[in-house]
């Protein structure tokens, strides 16, 4: 139990991604509404790729990795949080081994069954998926993506949901954390939350996240928030952001085309014989 | 003046559950004027300020402030003439970095960036808090959050300013500037508190609550004088209005005052 009181503190920090994005690399530079067209673009070209489609979804890894570097993302808590939603995916492919024994060339010497391509093939879009999600506010931060979503009319409704639900998840975090450590704190001794008291102090966390959400929210209405904030720093879109758009849709486009790690083994086989 | 009078008519609260919070309170409070709501825990000071702003609104009665009455289609201009400042300052700050959440007001108005900058650094030189400005606000002390909570009312620039108790937590440097700089603020104040001692220091009148009604209603010397009084209502007379306890004689009340007259 002692990792459930890790993945709270890690979870606890929540904020993190917002601090991140605060940073002024080259990446976080770029237009938001830009970075998340091409945030669209990549989780499009990402989930369109045939289930039993391995090898042609590997070069995708590409643009998290070039991300993380530029942007100065550190690795560990990015992980941290992919760890907290990876068994989730799991649990969404693992019936694939289980139920397709179809046999598969993967290399000329290899042969798995299709279920575990297909099965990998899900961690893959999976894992990318949430990367790029991360990625994205960690470079942008959750209130310039919904100045960007309002400028392409996503509607209103929707990007305050999105905004709201985001600040619902850290206040919920945080009460989380607080009533961990006040149960932790009164009984000593105890590696984890007695189960009797699950249910109690799942309740009570639960009222205070809504009173604190409302209170939350109505500060907000009180500075006068009507659903469209304004973050200030409203950018132009320049050259430099349509070559930057341009390069990574042209980059997805190859991979989405061309199966490149295949055409690479071609080029090398061809010029080795 | 007569545009920033606020008016309490008759008013009634009662919370989801059934717990009446006001019974009928009916006051009026003048352009300019400083006034201390004070009364024990669960007196109905933080009900009335949400009243007042709006969160609430009453079952009987009416609110105005100046000539509008508080109701759901007048809460935006309500809420342009008053900045309130919540009892717990995490309440309040949701930004990333303190600049942006004293920012936040006068970008939802509209305001443009230039402008909006003059705000934010003029509220933070306020509260003393202009090295806090790319901080996150969750990892504040107590006393800077609170700088920073009122900082970003005061960007709104309100002609009236509505706060909940606000030293609690603070510490006594803290709980001083804080109380500097509402001395400082000329418009009408508003400030529920325990703080007997601040009401004492800068409100002129004091209104006392009890279970949702307004027991008393007067200058403030006069009001926390009377142990009586104070005693029926959970309160205690302000220190600087009692005898010396060391000495056993003579009040700290005027040169307290004097002290703190610079
Ligand atoms: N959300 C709520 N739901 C039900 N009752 C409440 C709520 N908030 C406050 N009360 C009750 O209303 C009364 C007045 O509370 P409040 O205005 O917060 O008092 P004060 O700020 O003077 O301490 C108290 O008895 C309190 O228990
Ligand atoms: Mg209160």
């Amino acid at each position: 139990m002692i990792v459930m009181s890790n993945i709270i503190k890690s979870l606890y920090n929540i904020r993190m991604l917002d601090e991140l994005a605060e940073k002024r690399t080259f990446i976080h530079n770029i237009h938001p509404l830009i970075k998340v067209l091409t945030t669209c673009v990549y989780l499009t070209v990402t989930v369109s790729f045939d289930k039993y489609e391995l090898s042609g979804l590997l070069p995708l890894i590409f643009y998290p990795v070039v991300m993380i570097t530029l942007a100065e993302i550190p690795m560990i808590p990015i992980l941290k949080r992919m760890l907290v939603v990876i068994p989730l995916i799991i649990g969404i492919g693992i019936f694939n081994p289980l139920f397709d024994h179809k046999p598969m060339v993967v290399l000329p010497w290899i042969q798995i069954s299709g279920g575990w391509i297909s099965f990998f093939s899900i961690m893959f879009k999976g894992g990318f998926t949430i990367l790029a999600a991360l990625i994205l506010i960690a470079t942008t931060g959750m209130t310039r993506i919904a100045s960007a979503l309002r400028m392409i009319r996503v509607p209103r409704l929707f990007v305050l949901q999105l905004l709201l639900t985001y600040r619902y998840i850290s206040v919920l975090m945080e009460e989380a954390g607080r009533t961990w450590n006040a149960y932790m704190l009164r009984a000593p001794g105890q590696k984890s939350v007695n189960p009797k008291a699950w249910g109690p102090l799942a309740g009570q966390m639960l009222m205070r996240t809504y009173d604190r959400a409302q209170r939350v929210y109505q500060a907000m209405g009180l500075r006068g928030f009507n659903g469209e904030y304004n973050p200030g720093d409203v950018k132009k879109v320049t050259v430099k952001d349509i070559l930057y758009f341009t390069c990574w849709a042209a980059f997805f486009a190859v991979s989405r085309y061309f199966n490149l790690p295949a055409l690479i083994g071609e080029v090398v086989t061809g010029v080795m014989k | 003046m007569s545009h920033h009078i606020v008016d309490f008519i008759d008013i009634y609260f009662t919370y989801p559950d059934g717990k009446q919070a006001v019974n009928g309170i009916t006051c009026r409070i003048n352009h300019g004027e400083s006034v201390g709501i004070v009364g024990a825990n669960g007196a109905g000071k933080s009900s009335l300020l949400m009243l007042l702003t709006g969160i609430l609104l009453p079952a009987k009665g009416e609110i105005r402030v100046g000539e509008t009455p508080v109701t759901k289609k007048t809460l935006s201009v309500i809420r342009q003439k008053i900045g309130f400042s919540f009892q717990d300052p995490d309440d309040q700050l949701f930004m990333t970095t303190v600049y942006d959440d004293v920012a936040f007001g006068p970008r939802n108005y509209g305001i443009d960036e230039p402008e909006v900058k003059k705000r934010v650094m003029k509220a933070l030189e306020t509260v003393g808090a202009v090295h806090l400005k790319d901080r996150a606000p969750y990892k504040l002390s107590g006393g800077e959050k609170r700088a920073a909570a009122i900082a970003a009312v005061l960007s709104l620039e309100p002609d009236i300013l509505v706060m909940d108790e606000p030293t609690a937590a603070l510490d006594p440097k803290a709980r001083r500037r804080l109380m500097n700089l509402l001395k400082g603020f000329l418009h009408t104040k508003i400030i529920a508190t325990h703080d007997l001692d601040m009401v004492l220091e800068i409100c002129e009148r004091t209104i006392v609550l009890k279970e949702g009604r307004v027991v008393c209603d007067g200058l403030s010397p006069e009001i926390l004088n009377d142990e009586e009084l104070l005693e029926q209502c959970g309160l205690e007379k302000p220190l600087a209005l009692q005898n010396c306890p060391v000495c056993g004689s003579g009040k700290l009340y005027g040169s307290l005052l004097e002290g703190t007259g610079k």
